[in-house]
C-alpha cells in the first residue's frame, strides 16, 4: 500500500505548475481568486490558452485531440488548475455532450462538432431539467415531432428547459426530448443537438438568491431542427444520457479548489481579529476549522483511492462511488463558504454588485476579501442540490453501492 | 499509488480470518470474556504460532521487522474478529522497546511468544495528555525507586513486563524530564488490581511503592524519555485506528445484513429511506474512516515528527467521530435487538467506544492537530 504519488506523477506535476505560472493570465487569476464573477471572455480565454496547449479535453481519446493523460495525472492537473486559480473549462461542450456524440454520433456529427468543441466555437448548454421535472428526470416533456418539409427531416420541438447554466452564452444546447409519449417514460426519449440562434429558442434570466445570473429558463416554441441533428437512434436518448452521467469523475469532489478555499479561510481567520487576537486563535473558531481540514484530509485520501484503483482496473468511470465523493465534497465546499463568511463577519454585509462585476477596483465595504464571501455562501447552496441531489445520491449508494 | 496489500500482509490477514472463523466465534469469545483469564489460554500460543508475536519484533531479535502496514493489516483483523488477546499492549510495548534501543532479551521473547507486554503511561490527573507525570522515579544507586500510580493500564495484568513513565525530573507536566522503565510485573512493591471493562476487555490499576530497578531497566536516555513516548503512543493510537476500522467493518456488515432480513410492514427494513439514508451516511463515514486510517498507517511508517502527529491525530479523531456514527447507528438500526448483549453489534459498538478513550479522545487529538505548525501557518 503506497498513498504517494510516483517520481513520475511528481514530475508532471512540476510540469504543469511550470506551465501555469507562464501560461496563466494574472488578472485572470486574480478575479479567480478574489471571488470575483467571471465574464463569458474570461472563460472562453482561458480555454483557447488550454486548447493551444492540447490540455483543454483531458479526458478525450488522443485521435479526438486528448492528451492520453492517466487518471492520476488528469487528477493532478485540476487540482494544480484549482489551486492556481483558473477559471474553469467549462463541462458541457467538453465533459458531457462530447463523449456522447463520440459514443453514439455519426462521422458527420463528430467531425463537425468536436473540432469547434475543442476550440470553443460553440458554447454548449445542458437541457435535460425541466419544470416538472427534477431529479426524476425521466418525466421530462418537452416534445419533439417528425416531420418533412422542403428543406429535409426535422424535428419540431416543444416545451421548456430549466436550469439550463449560462445558456445566455450559448450557441448550441444538447436536449433530451420526448419523441414517443405512448411508451414507459424512460423508451419514448431522444438526444438531440439544438442551435441556441434558431427562430423559436428563447432565453430568460433566472436571478439567484445572491443575485447573480447563472442559470436560465430555455423555452422552445415550434423551434425547427434538423433530423441530421439526433445523435444516436430515436427513442434511445435515457441510454445515452445515463452514460453521460456515468463520465461523473473523480473531479467531483473538487479537493483542489477546497484546498485553496482552505488557504484562503486561514490567511482571512488569522488577520481578522476576535477579542484582541487573530480569530484563528480562538479555540471555538480553530475547531471548526480543524474539523473541516481533516475532513478534506480524508476526502482527498478517498480520492486518491478511488483514482489509484482506477488506474488497476481498466477505464472505467468510478461509478457509484462518485456519489460518495459528491456528498462529501460538497459538504466541505458548503462548510468552507460558510466559516468564511463566519469569519468575515460584518465586514461581508455590503452587497456590492459593482466590485463582484470587476467594475470597481475595490469593495465599498472597505475590505476587499471579505466583500464576495455573502454570495459566495449563498451561491454554494446550490452545489448540495445540482448534479442530483444529495438525497438522490444517498438513494445511489444505498441502492447500488449496499444494495438495499 | 497503489491500495493493495503485498502478498504476506494478504496471507496474514488470511491466517488470521481463518483462526478467528475457528477459534473465535460470537459464542466462543463470550465464553472467554467470562471467564477468569477473560481470554483464551490456547489463543496467545496460537498467535505466536502463526508469527503474529514475531512480526513487530526487528530480525535481529528473531522477528520479521514488521512496518506499521503489516501491523495495520493485524489490528485490522483482530478488530473484526473482536479479539480479547493482549496483542495490542504487546506491540506497543515492543515499540517503546524498539525506539529506546537495546533490550534486546525482552524483545526476543516476545517474539518467541513467551512474554506479553503493557503500557503503564495514563494518570488519574492526566486525563489523555501522556506528559503529565506525577509518579516519581529516583536514582538510587546504580538504579532508581519509582513510586505512584498508574490507571487504565490495558492488559495490565497479564503483562510480564510494564513499560511505565515517570518523572525523573522537572515539573509534573514538562516533556523534559520524563524516563522510561521496562517494569517486570513480579518485582517487589508492584501492586495490580486488575479489571473488566465493559467491553470485555482487562485493565488495571498500577501502584508502585517504591519498587528498586537496575539501571538497565531504562529505555532510553534518562529524562529524555519524551521523544520515544510521544512517538510510540502514535504507533499506539496509529494501530488503534485500523483495530477501529475492522470493527466498523465488521459492523457495517452486519447492519446491513440485519436491514436486508428483517422484516416490517411486509417488507426488509432496508426499503425504508430513512434507513437508507442512514446507512449511506454510515457508509460515507466508513469510507473517510478508511482512508484516514490507511493514511496514518503510511505515515507511520517514514514520515518526519510533525507529519506523522499531524497525521495520527487527525486519523484518530475522524475515526473517533466515525467510530460513534457507526456505533450509534448500528445500535439504532437493529432496533431492540441493538441494545442486547446477544447481539454482536452491541459488543463492537462497546469496543469501538473504548478504544476512543484509549490514546487520546477526539478533544484531545483535535486540540493536538490545531497544535502543531502546519495548522496555524498552512498558506
Amino acid at each position: 500500500m503506497d498513498l504517494h504519488y510516483s517520481d513520475e506523477d511528481l514530475a508532471f506535476r512540476d510540469q504543469v505548475r511550470a506551465f501555469l505560472d507562464s501560461h496563466l493570465p494574472k488578472d485572470l487569476q486574480a478575479k479567480v481568486l478574489k471571488h470575483l464573477r467571471l465574464s463569458k471572455d474570461d472563460f472562453v480565454r482561458w480555454h483557447k490558452i488550454l486548447a493551444k496547449q492540447g490540455w483543454v479535453a483531458p479526458g478525450w481519446p488522443v485521435e479526438f485531440g486528448g492528451t492520453g493523460w492517466s487518471p492520476v495525472q488528469r487528477h493532478i492537473f485540476e487540482e494544480e488548475c484549482a489551486r492556481a486559480g483558473t477559471p474553469r473549462v467549462m463541462p458541457f461542450g467538453i465533459d458531457m455532450v462530447a463523449p456522447v456524440i463520440m459514443a453514439f454520433g455519426n462521422q458527420q456529427q463528430k467531425d463537425h462538432f468536436l473540432p469547434r468543441i475543442l476550440s470553443c466555437e460553440d458554447w454548449w448548454c445542458q437541457g435535460y431539467s425541466e419544470p416538472g421535472a427534477g431529479s426524476d428526470l425521466a418525466s421530462l416533456k418537452t416534445s419533439a415531432v417528425r416531420g418533412v418539409d422542403a428543406d429535409g427531416e426535422h424535428y419540431i420541438v416543444n416545451g421548456q428547459k430549466t436550469w439550463t447554466t449560462l445558456a445566455q452564452h450559448a450557441d448550441m444546447i444538447f436536449c433530451l426530448v420526448r419523441t414517443d409519449p405512448s411508451v414507459r417514460k424512460q423508451e419514448g426519449i431522444s438526444f438531440l443537438l439544438i442551435d441556441m440562434h434558431a427562430p423559436g429558442v428563447t432565453v430568460r434570466p433566472i436571478i439567484m438568491l445572491d443575485e447573480d445570473h447563472e442559470v436560465n429558463e430555455v423555452f422552445f416554441d415550434n423551434v425547427r431542427v434538423p433530423a441530421a441533428n439526433l445523435v444516436g437512434q430515436e427513442n434511445r436518448g435515457w441510454t445515452y444520457a445515463k452514460y453521460l452521467l456515468g463520465h461523473e469523475r473523480t473531479g467531483i469532489a473538487a479537493v483542489g479548489r477546497s484546498k485553496r478555499e482552505l488557504a484562503f479561510l486561514k490567511r482571512l481567520a488569522r488577520r481578522e481579529q476576535n477579542n484582541g487576537r487573530p480569530l484563528l486563535e480562538d479555540p471555538l473558531f480553530a475547531a471548526k476549522v480543524a474539523d473541516l481540514e481533516i475532513e478534506l484530509m480524508a476526502l482527498e485520501t478517498t480520492v486518491l483511492r478511488v483514482l489509484a484503483q482506477a488506474r488497476e482496473g481498466a477505464k472505467a468511470a468510478p461509478g457509484p462511488e462518485a456519489s460518495v465523493l459528491k456528498v462529501r465534497g460538497t459538504d466541505i465546499q458548503q462548510a468552507l463558504t460558510e466559516l468564511m463568511l463566519e469569519a468575515a463577519g460584518p465586514l461581508a454585509l455590503a452587497f456590492d454588485a459593482a466590485y463582484l462585476e470587476g467594475e470597481q477596483e475595490h469593495g465599498i465595504g472597505g475590505d476587499d476579501d471579505a466583500a464576495p464571501l455573502a454570495s459566495y455562501y449563498f451561491n454554494y447552496r446550490k452545489t448540495s442540490i445540482y448534479g442530483g441531489s444529495n438525497e438522490i445520491q444517498r438513494n445511489i449508494i444505498s441502492q447500488m453501492i449496499l444494495g438495499l | 499509488m497503489n491500495v493493495d496489500f503485498n502478498p504476506e500482509q494478504v496471507q496474514f490477514a488470511d491466517a488470521l480470518k481463518r483462526w478467528i472463523a475457528r477459534d473465535y466465534s460470537f459464542e466462543q469469545r463470550r465464553a472467554m470474556l467470562r471467564s477468569e483469564a477473560g481470554s483464551a489460554s490456547q489463543a496467545w500460543a496460537t498467535l505466536a504460532e502463526l508469527g503474529m508475536t514475531a512480526l513487530p519484533v526487528p530480525e535481529a531479535q528473531g522477528g520479521f521487522d514488521g512496518g506499521a502496514v503489516d501491523l495495520f493489516v493485524v489490528m485490522r483483523e483482530l478488530g473484526r474478529g473482536l479479539v480479547l488477546e493482549p496483542y495490542f499492549a504487546t506491540v506497543l510495548g515492543a515499540q517503546f522497546l524498539k525506539l529506546g534501543g537495546g533490550h534486546a532479551a525482552l524483545l526476543e521473547r516476545v517474539a518467541a511468544g513467551d512474554l506479553k507486554l503493557a503500557c503503564a503511561l495514563g494518570e488519574r490527573q492526566a486525563r489523555h495528555a501522556l506528559h503529565d507525570i506525577a509518579l516519581r522515579a529516583e536514582q538510587a544507586g546504580e538504579g532508581w525507586r519509582l513510586s505512584g500510580e498508574k490507571v487504565a493500564v490495558v492488559y495490565g495484568q497479564d503483562a510480564g513486563v510494564l513499560i511505565v513513565s515517570a518523572r525523573s525530573a522537572g515539573g509534573q507536566r514538562d516533556e523534559a524530564g520524563i524516563s522510561l522503565f521496562a517494569l517486570p510485573h513480579d518485582a517487589p512493591g508492584v501492586q495490580v488490581t486488575g479489571y473488566r471493562s465493559l467491553d470485555g476487555q482487562r485493565a488495571a490499576t498500577l501502584r508502585l511503592d517504591g519498587v528498586a530497578l537496575p539501571a538497565s531497566a531504562l529505555i532510553g536516555a534518562a529524562g529524555a524519555g519524551w521523544d520515544i513516548l510521544d512517538a510510540a503512543a502514535d504507533y499506539g493510537a496509529g494501530l488503534l485506528c485500523a483495530e477501529a476500522l475492522g470493527a466498523m467493518e465488521a459492523l457495517f456488515e452486519a447492519t446491513l445484513d440485519y436491514l436486508k432480513t428483517r422484516q416490517q410492514f411486509g417488507v426488509p427494513i432496508g426499503k425504508f429511506q430513512a434507513l437508507q439514508h442512514r446507512m449511506a451516511d454510515m457508509f460515507i463515514h466508513l469510507e473517510q474512516a478508511r482512508s484516514m486510517a490507511m493514511l496514518a498507517a503510511v505515515k507511520l511508517d517514514g514520515a518526519d515528527a510533525a507529519e506523522r502527529r499531524r497525521v495520527v491525530s487527525a486519523a484518530k479523531y475522524r475515526v473517533g467521530q466515525a467510530a460513534r456514527f457507526i456505533g450509534q447507528g448500528a445500535v439504532q438500526l437493529h432496533g431492540g435487538m441493538g441494545v442486547t448483549d446477544e447481539l454482536a453489534a452491541a459488543h463492537y459498538f462497546k469496543r469501538l467506544s473504548m478504544i476512543e478513550l484509549t490514546l487520546g479522545d477526539r478533544d484531545h487529538h483535535l486540540a493536538r492537530f490545531m497544535a502543531q505548525p502546519g495548522f496555524q501557518q498552512a498558506a
